[in-house]
């Protein structure tokens, strides 16, 4: 049986590292399409392996979030990268063997994956 | 959608649309002589009329603009009544909506319920700012997961999103999960 107990010990180590945490610059954002359309194209697993990713990785400066449908349903699932400062990246028919790569080349080094773009799609 | 559990994503974007502050999720499993699997869940929304709740189980009405088919209650609805089952959805403007799906449970048309830890995971770290109670019951074992609990141990400093936290939520779904069906 799993408790709650196990997240206090969480809690005292994060407080120790909070300080150090202060300095993470500019918040990147992933945008999962989570509405029938996107759940039923497959979008949990792609969000899923977001959420994995950015953990494993400890992306402390990165958020992955959901929103609804943006009228594009054919081609879901559909994530966005949003950068400050920088132009919005949308990536569609995506598949959850294509996170890892998404995360390396886009989200921590900042090149896109062209490849995998809605532009390149249509 | 091939699993229940994705319904219920899809069915708690509604409420989450909705504003609600507090959603209540139930699933409530009985493999024994009753003979269910019933999906339950309440919140606190901005609910809808009486006319709309009913207008709702068409799948040509939707409050959304860009296309106009809103299916996800209606592929719920027809999913739970093709299993010998039924839906019934309630709600009043200004309180909230409750709906429930009930599925019978050995038909064999029935999806199974599906990944529920990581449908769980993706709407508490998404919607952080709303409350999540979910209670999963199966032939009268059952275990809760309530966020504001996770947010009392934690304080204001960490966000449920942090990765460690992640982490501890997906192990604490999972394990608990599999222990309800008796495995370990």
């Amino acid at each position: 049986m799993k408790t709650l107990q196990e997240l206090e010990a969480i809690r005292q180590k994060k407080i120790n590292e909070l300080n150090l945490r202060e300095s993470t610059e500019g918040n990147i954002r992933v945008v999962v399409g989570l509405a029938t359309c996107g759940i039923a194209a497959g979008a949990r697993p792609v969000m899923t392996a977001f959420v994995e990713e950015v953990s494993k990785r400890q992306l402390n400066n990165v958020t992955v979030s959901q929103t609804g449908c943006i009228g594009m349903c054919r081609l879901e699932p559909i994530v966005e990268v949003l950068e400050p400062g920088k132009e919005k990246v949308t990536y569609c028919k995506v598949k959850p063997e294509q996170v890892s790569r998404i995360v390396a080349e886009h989200i921590v080094n900042g090149n896109p994956v062209v490849e995998y773009t809605i532009g390149s799609y249509e | 959608m091939k699993e229940i559990s994705l319904h219920i994503l899809d069915l708690v974007q509604n409420s989450i649309r909705a504003n609600a502050s507090i959603i209540e999720l139930t699933v409530e499993e009985d493999t024994g002589k009753k003979d269910f699997l019933k999906v339950a869940l309440k919140d606190n929304g901005c609910g809808m009329s009486k006319e709309m709740a009913e207008a709702v189980k068409n799948p040509f009405v939707t409050t959304r603009t860009t296309r106009k088919v809103g299916l996800g209650i209606p592929m719920f609805k027809t999913g739970c009544e093709m299993c010998g089952g039924s839906f019934s959805i309630e709600s009043e403007e200004g309180v909230g909506t409750y709906l429930e799906g009930i599925y019978r449970h050995s038909h064999i048309d029935r999806p199974p319920l599906g990944d529920m830890a990581d449908t769980m995971l993706l709407l508490i770290i998404s919607n952080q700012q709303t409350r999540f109670v979910y209670t999963h019951k199966v032939n009268g074992e059952e275990y809760t997961l309530d966020t504001d609990e996770l947010k009392r141990i934690l304080g204001g400093d960490i966000p449920l999103d942090d990765p460690d936290v992640t982490g501890f939520i997906k192990d604490f779904l999972v394990n608990n999960e599999t222990e309800l069906y008796g495995g370990m």
